[in-house]
């Protein structure tokens, strides 16, 4: 391949996904086509593509809500698993290997709250789903479920308002109340979520996701629906998340002001293949990406695609 | 609707004098229509002349319908429907709804002190306490009610979860009871250690608990198969369990008596000491005159502390992450899942929850009526307490003893309809639409109050201040 004789990226280094030879097939459909990408520890990695690229199907498939037909996803706590470990626990049928400082996770073999709530990989959703009946502060209490259920002694020791509890719900209000700050939202933290305006709904919702305490934070579309300057801002919320939490963050976006501006790895896909992987930089300026985007007549294609595997051909 | 169809004209017809003839060519149409409709349902009507089948005409009747037709609608034309009607002011700020919000922090101790005074009152009012006997067993009925519909309130009004077979727990937890208290095998396992009269005594207390768990559990058994089913499917899914267990408690005859029941079921004691005219009675022991009113007086309080034991729960629960997790199940279950919450656990943990409290009125029924049977656990008790709910507004507390009491109150008031037949004459039987009228009810309150009488929600945690939820933001959950 291309990539292999280029200088190895940061991503290559220090997977904590790695998306293995991912297949999603629906019936006759194949949704995804073997697509292989890696997100780097730290980086913000923007997933692009046109309409029905298959960009949330990956989404579904990397947070446990769909199955994959095939293929291998990795998530890495700590350090990249070395290739003995990832071979012991793909072979001996385990979801996971967790050891103090490190953890690998194997996320097709987890039912969707797992990968949640274990392998801490936290999504939001296209359209928003947030509790729209419950309060902003309820809507990240919730999100703080598991820990909290540990807390309340499985809601016994809650029942009789033992102290151990309290604690910790002071405590998980206080990080509810870190995350308002940060999304600009503590004015309206008793105020029923349904009725904030949209912009601000897309905030809590990524609070809500980061309140679950995730390494691995996966965003779809964040940036639809909001106007420039709350692109802005959202610009500089995702950067504050990577730089104060170090959560790495892959995201979906139409929004390329979003996109280049954030990004350190974009991965391009169409019909549910790769057709790119880079930085910003080099996604912009490769034809086949530009071919997609743009929709070039079927000639321009065929002879892009023959001079890229001419290209190919002479590197390997 | 001819009627909706017909407004809008009537609305566009102008502003100030020129609206009456307007009013009255709508008028005039639906009396129409109405004269179409009546005239073959209601003009003619067959009779047996000399044994053959002929028709007799009405044309009064018919003409009266259609009278009381068009002049009721030029009235709602020319006043409720009128264009030139002020729009009403948003019901948030009437003049009803600020007394109700002056009234709110005052209406819950109001409410459990007239509870808790009831014998007391009912006694007074009556003139006495075996007078009081009716109204005290209407007061047990509500309440059991009342803690039913708490019960049910957590499964459907929080969790958001359609249980149509709820009265399946009530029926586990009364047979519990039922079963535990008359077996002979425990009777004598007791008598042997603790004395003959211990496990007649005791029966009630042990078997309390071990009623709710009971029920807990086959609210778990019940969960399992229907963690998948939203929605209608759940809905007929419970409704298929209810039936179930009341035709095995009809067919199992060798274990649970089959459809004959169970009958001397010991009664309730306090606390091991029986309610009877003997020397070790309840009576003579607090040095009172014998009277059986003292069993129902008992009865009454426990119930009435049962059903505050759930409000208490539920109330804690709803505070707690279970409950919030409940709450956010109703709201959307699939930002559950990617939050890490095993959704699987918080169905179950409801289910489990409303079913204990339905087990324990179950228990509490059989010892109130002394004799079970599956005749007292068939779907129309499921639908009973889920209209409680419904009607109460789904998650509030305060809704559903207010529509318990108004529902079970009301059935029992329409019994007492004996003055209708001064109006109709003696050949007309007031009972008989005793449950139309109360369908007309229901209908109203529906369409006055579409989210149940208590519509808003109260949130859980509040950082500054504690505002109230629409009931029109809150969702009702999908199964």
């Amino acid at each position: 391949m291309a990539e292999m004789a280029l200088p190895l990226h940061g991503w290559d280094k220090d997977p904590i996904l790695s998306v293995e030879h991912l297949f999603m097939r629906f019936g006759g459909l194949i949704a995804v086509n073997d697509l292989s990408f890696k997100v780097g520890r730290g980086d913000i990695t923007a997933l692009i593509g046109p309409n029905g690229a298959g960009k949330t199907t990956v989404f579904n498939c990397i947070t446990g809500f769909y199955k994959p037909s095939e293929g291998r996803l990795v998530l890495a706590h700590g350090r990249a698993p070395t290739d003995a470990e990832l071979a012991a626990v793909t072979l001996n049928g385990e979801r996971a290997l967790a050891g103090p400082d490190a953890g690998v996770y194997l996320l097709e073999r987890m039912p969707d709250y797992k990968v949640s709530g274990e392998a801490k990989v936290a999504r939001t959703f296209q359209n928003i789903r947030l509790f729209t009946g419950m309060t902003v502060l309820e809507n990240l209490m919730v999100a703080q479920h598991n820990a909290l259920m540990a807390a309340s002694g499985y809601s016994l020791k809650g029942l009789f308002g033992l102290p151990g509890y309290t604690a910790a719900q002071r405590q998980a209000t206080e990080r509810a109340k870190y995350w308002l700050d940060k999304v600009g939202l503590t004015e309206r933290a008793d105020d029923p979520a349904g009725d904030l305006p949209y912009g601000a709904q897309r905030r809590l919702e990524i609070a809500r996701a980061m309140c679950s305490g995730p390494i691995l934070l996966c965003l779809d579309e964040p940036a639809a629906g909001l106007n420039p300057r709350e692109s802005l801002e959202l610009n500089e919320l995702l950067r504050a998340i990577r730089a104060e939490h170090g959560t790495s963050i892959l995201l979906i976006e139409h929004d390329m002001s979003v996109v280049m501006e954030i990004s350190d790895h974009v991965v391009v896909l169409d019909y549910g293949t790769k057709i790119s992987d880079g930085t910003p930089e080099a996604v912009k300026n490769d034809p086949r990406v530009i071919a997609a985007y743009l929709g070039v007549d079927e000639d321009a294609v065929e002879e892009v695609e023959a001079v890229l595997d001419e290209a190919t051909g002479a590197q390997s | 609707m001819a009627v909706d169809t017909a407004h809008p004209a009537g609305a566009v017809a102008g502003s100030g004098t020129s609206i009456l003839p307007g009013a009255l060519k709508d008028a005039f149409l639906t009396g129409l229509i109405a004269l179409g409709l009546l005239g073959p349902l209601v003009g003619f009507q067959t009779v047996i002349i000399d044994g053959a089948l002929g028709l007799a005409y009405r044309p009064l009747v018919v003409a009266i319908m259609v009278g009381i037709i068009f002049v009721g609608r030029l009235i709602l034309n020319l006043t409720v429907w009128s264009p030139n009607r002020a729009p009403k002011a948003n019901a948030g700020s009437g003049p009803l709804a600020r007394g109700a919000l002056a009234i709110a922090p005052a209406f819950k101790p109001a409410l459990l002190a007239f509870a808790v005074l009831f014998p007391a009152i009912a006694a007074f009012a009556m003139g006495g306490l075996n007078e009081s006997r009716y109204l005290l067993d209407l007061g047990i009925l509500i309440l059991t009610y009342v803690m039913l519909g708490w019960g049910l309130n957590i499964v459907v009004g929080l969790a958001g979860l359609l249980d149509l077979g709820y009265v399946a727990f009530y029926a586990v937890g009364a047979y519990t009871y039922a079963l535990l208290a008359t077996s002979t095998p425990v009777n004598d396992f007791f008598a042997a250690i603790l004395g003959e009269t211990f496990w007649a005594n005791w029966a009630f207390w042990f078997c309390l608990p071990a009623a709710g768990l009971f029920a807990g559990l086959w609210g778990m058994i019940l969960g399992f198969p229907v963690l998948r089913l939203r929605g209608d499917y759940l809905a007929i899914v419970t409704l298929a369990f209810g039936e179930i267990i009341r035709l095995v408690l009809i067919n199992w005859v060798d274990f649970t008596g089959g459809g004959a029941g169970i009958a001397s079921i010991p009664r309730a004691t306090f606390f091991g000491i029986p309610f009877n005219a003997s020397e070790d009675g309840f009576a003579a022991l607090f040095g009172l005159e014998f009277n059986p009113m003292h069993r129902i007086v008992f009865l009454y309080f426990v119930i009435l502390v049962l059903a505050l034991i759930t409000a208490f729960t539920t109330v804690r629960l709803r505070r707690l992450p279970v409950g919030r997790a409940w709450e956010a199940l109703r709201e959307d279950e699939i930002a559950c899942r990617s939050l890490g919450i095993n959704t699987t656990n918080v169905k179950l943990s409801a289910f489990a929850t409303g079913a204990m409290f339905g087990g324990f009125a179950g228990c509490f029924f059989a010892v109130r009526a002394g004799f079970v049977s599956p005749e007292s656990f068939t779907f129309d008790i499921s639908a009973m307490i889920l209209a409680i709910v419904v009607l109460g507004g789904m998650g509030s507390q305060i809704g559903v003893a207010v529509a318990a009491a108004v529902m079970m109150g009301g059935m029992e008031m329409l019994r007492n309809l004996g003055f209708l037949k001064q109006v109709f004459g003696n050949d007309f039987d007031p009972s008989l639409y005793r449950m139309l009228l109360f369908g007309f009810a229901m209908v109203a309150i529906m369409i006055w109050k579409p989210r149940g009488l208590v519509s808003s929600r109260d949130p859980t945690i509040f950082l500054k201040e504690k505002k109230a939820v629409s009931g029109s933001l809150v969702k009702e959950g999908h199964g």
